[in-house]
């Protein structure tokens, strides 16, 4: 038996930190090498992390909830075999620091925050953080005599809001880029509280950042498609019979932009601080929602691929997202991201960057409407197409020509010209 | 003040009743000249005489339905059923006619009987001497339960109940008899039937419990509070109908509340206990409602080590009590 260290793996290209999402295992637990031990949240995906050693689970150390960096410390494993390195002074020492704060009677805080009706009432009636409170109770639970003893006391641990910053406060707060100023949101009697976790949190986070990075600027422009609807619909049954899956407006206009994409390489870039790179592989992000989460799959190499072959990359990472099983590789690698607004009903939006692609583009829904051709009304397919710009990348002039070649592309696929494979 | 044993205080509740009030007459088997098997009623036949104790055959259904006639015209009988366990075949003339008669006269009749019944285990009984049924009679109105857990409650409360207009049955732990003692005055003083007593005043948890049970909680209380846990505790005394005041008092008093009884934890009267506090006290609540009671299944088996598994005792009081302390 040796007690070996399980850190925090390294699980994609550009992942530098994982949340630990939820522990499979507990301690005391017996795993065998490359079981699952737990769930890991990254900004890409949600993945398992596998045992490094056949053993016995010693101690977790990483809290679920809490995001490590990779490389970084999760747990303790009593493996078998004795293949343990040798330890070096520095990390004995860190096991006997460990050590003695598990001696801590009150180590146990599972029932920490399982408040009691009493303690609620008495929490919110007094105006007490019950974060701030110590439980003496079972699992660190904080008892109605806790809260009596406080109250008799009068010292009461305010919520963080009403207390008057102290400079490292603000400091603190201003690393965690709260927002101290502004009152708490508290539910009223009726409301529903979510808690933000997991990919909503993400989501959050990810959305924050390109709004507040990417100085993002805005054009539509509005394409005349009646001779693909018609191509697509003429060719559409006979598609889903030979291959099985749909054939998809999307898939069009996802070829369609690969191809502009090539023409107009600016466009297929990423804001590097210093620098822009511009990206030689065209691989399209696409959004993808599922319930209440939302994965941004990508089809590599699209401009290699016949619309048929795009059609079935779309298809297969939405079944995959769908049933939750899009992979890390799945989701890596985006350079552009075109976005299905239209399966909403969507007419015209403003879609938030990909950070840290330099644009995305919105493809709304397709109307039928009066339109004026040859001087005489006309009953045409029409959609809008929305793009949102990294400004620091990419200027109205480019952006325009790009939308213009996107435009001529998709008006000049007909029947006669196209072909789906 | 003179201290009694918990079957010596019974003796004199009756004795001072028959004295004063000569409407008062004890009925049953064996009460008579060999002064019940229990020697409850000792010496009143020797100063009443045969016309005041009066020797009954073993039926309990007529040593019922006797006392509940002569009390609906104007008497004022003691019935004794020897065991709890044997009131079964009493049940009709108890619920239908006793529990009933004022509501079905609308009020032009009364029924002023009280009936005695020594209940509980622990004596090494076996199955007819030991069981619990007070629950088969707690949802009966016009019916009162009393059910002491002192000498000086059981003569407060005896009284009280032989001198109330309606009928009230009387359970005596029959392991009380001779185990407690206590200070009883002398003085002629009833206790109000239907007013719960606090046994123990704490801080920490509450115990509602009644009858012997009473005395479990109290002793292990005492332990415990050498560890620093404050129980409070509360004697239901009438289990029926309930003091619902008190009761939600000594609820929120703490917030931790266990329930105990030696009935068959399943539809006992501390279910009833428990969803009172809950109607009443959920924001005082601290921990979930704990009840210690028998197993369900029947009561009582004789093999003394089974007798002390079923049986509550003063470890598992002691143990619930600590657990709820420490949650």
């Amino acid at each position: 038996m040796a007690t070996e260290k399980i850190n925090m793996p390294q699980l994609g290209e550009s992942v530098t930190e994982g949340t630990i999402s939820s522990w499979l295992v507990g301690v005391g637990d017996k795993v065998n090498k490359y079981d699952p031990i737990a769930e890991v949240m990254t900004d890409k995906v949600n993945a398992e992390v596998p045992s490094s050693f056949t053993g016995v689970i010693k101690e977790l150390i990483a809290q679920e909830g809490d995001t490590i960096e990779v490389g970084e410390l999760m747990c303790y494993i009593d493996s078998e075999g004795g293949t343990s390195n040798e330890k070096d002074p520095a990390s004995d020492k860190k096991e006997k620091i460990e050590e003695k704060t598990e001696g801590n009677p009150n180590a146990d805080q599972s029932m920490k925050k399982r408040y009691s009706p009493a303690v609620l009432r008495m929490a919110q009636e007094n105006d007490i953080d019950l974060e701030q409170v110590n439980g003496t109770g079972k699992g660190g639970r904080i008892t109605r005599k806790d809260i009596e003893k406080i109250i008799a006391s009068g010292e009461m641990p305010k919520p963080n809001v009403e207390q008057p910053l102290r400079e490292d406060e603000i400091h603190r707060d201003q690393s965690k880029k709260s927002t101290a100023q502004i009152p708490q949101q508290t539910a009223q009697s009726g409301d529903i509280e979510i808690p933000v976790t997991g990919v909503r949190k993400i989501i959050a986070q990810n959305m924050v950042r390109s709004k507040q990075e990417i100085p993002h600027a805005w054009m539509t422009v509005e394409v005349d498609v009646t001779e693909l609807v018609n191509y697509r619909n003429q060719v559409k049954n006979d598609f889903k019979q030979k291959e099985g899956f749909s054939l998809t407006f999307f898939a069009f206009f996802v070829k369609a932009v690969a191809q502009a994409l090539k023409e107009y390489p600016q466009l297929n870039s990423a804001w590097a601080g210093d620098k822009i790179i511009q990206k030689k592989d065209i691989n399209l992000s696409i959004a993808v929602a599922k319930d209440q989460e939302l994965f941004v799959p990508v089809i590599k190499h699209a401009d290699e691929k016949s619309i048929k072959g795009i059609a079935k990359d779309i298809y297969e990472l939405a079944t995959k997202a769908r049933s939750g099983k899009l992979t890390s590789e799945d989701m890596q690698g985006g350079t552009f991201t075109v976005n299905n607004t239209g399966s909403f009903g969507s007419i015209h939006s403003m879609g938030v960057i990909n950070y840290p692609q330099a644009a995305i583009l919105q493809i709304e829904s397709i109307v039928k409407r009066p339109m004026i051709v040859n001087d005489m009304f006309a009953a045409r397919d029409m959609v809008n197409l929305s793009l949102s710009l990294d400004h620091r990348i990419l200027d109205g002039l480019v952006c325009g020509q790009f939308l213009a070649r996107v435009k001529e592309i998709l008006e000049g696929i007909n029947k006669d010209n196209t072909n789906v494979y | 003040m003179p201290v009694m044993s918990y079957i010596q205080a019974v003796t004199t509740a009756l004795k001072e009743e028959m004295q004063r009030d000569e409407k008062v007459f004890v009925l049953g088997e064996d009460v008579g000249k060999k002064g019940g098997v229990f020697r409850a009623t000792d010496g009143l036949y020797d100063e009443f005489g045969e016309y005041r104790v009066l020797d009954t055959p073993l039926a309990e259904s007529a040593i019922a339905g006797v006392g509940i006639g002569a009390a609906m015209y104007g008497m004022r009988p003691v019935a004794e059923m020897q065991f709890a366990d044997f009131i079964m075949p009493a049940v009709n003339q108890i619920i239908s006619e006793a529990s009933r008669i004022r509501y079905r006269s609308n009020n032009d009749w009364n029924c002023p009987i009280t009936i005695r019944a020594p209940y509980g285990g622990g004596v090494h009984g076996a199955l007819y001497h030991s069981q619990s049924v007070e629950a088969v009679f707690a949802n009966q109105p016009g019916l009162k339960i009393v059910m002491p857990s002192t000498p000086y409650d059981v003569k407060g409360l005896l009284k009280a109940s032989i001198r109330d207009n309606d009928p009230v049955l009387f359970f005596e732990h029959k392991r009380a008899y001779r185990l407690l003692k206590g200070d009883v005055p002398e003085d002629d003083y009833v206790l109000p039937i239907g007013k719960a007593d606090v046994k123990r005043e704490g801080s920490d948890i509450t115990i509602i419990t009644y009858g012997l049970c009473v005395h479990f909680a109290l002793q292990a209380a005492e332990k415990l509070a050498e560890e620093g846990i404050d129980a409070h505790i509360l004697d239901l005394r009438t289990i029926y109908p309930l003091d619902e005041e008190s009761i939600i008092e000594a609820a929120k008093k703490t917030g931790k509340v266990l329930l105990i009884t030696e009935d068959n934890k399943e539809g006992s009267i501390i279910g009833e206990v428990a969803a009172i506090i809950a109607e009443n006290c959920l924001f005082d609540l601290d921990a979930p409602i704990q009840r210690l009671a028998g197993p369900n299944i029947p009561s009582m088996p004789y093999a003394p080590t089974m007798e002390k598994y079923f049986m509550v005792n003063p470890d598992k009081v002691e143990k619930a009590m600590r657990e709820l302390a420490e949650f």
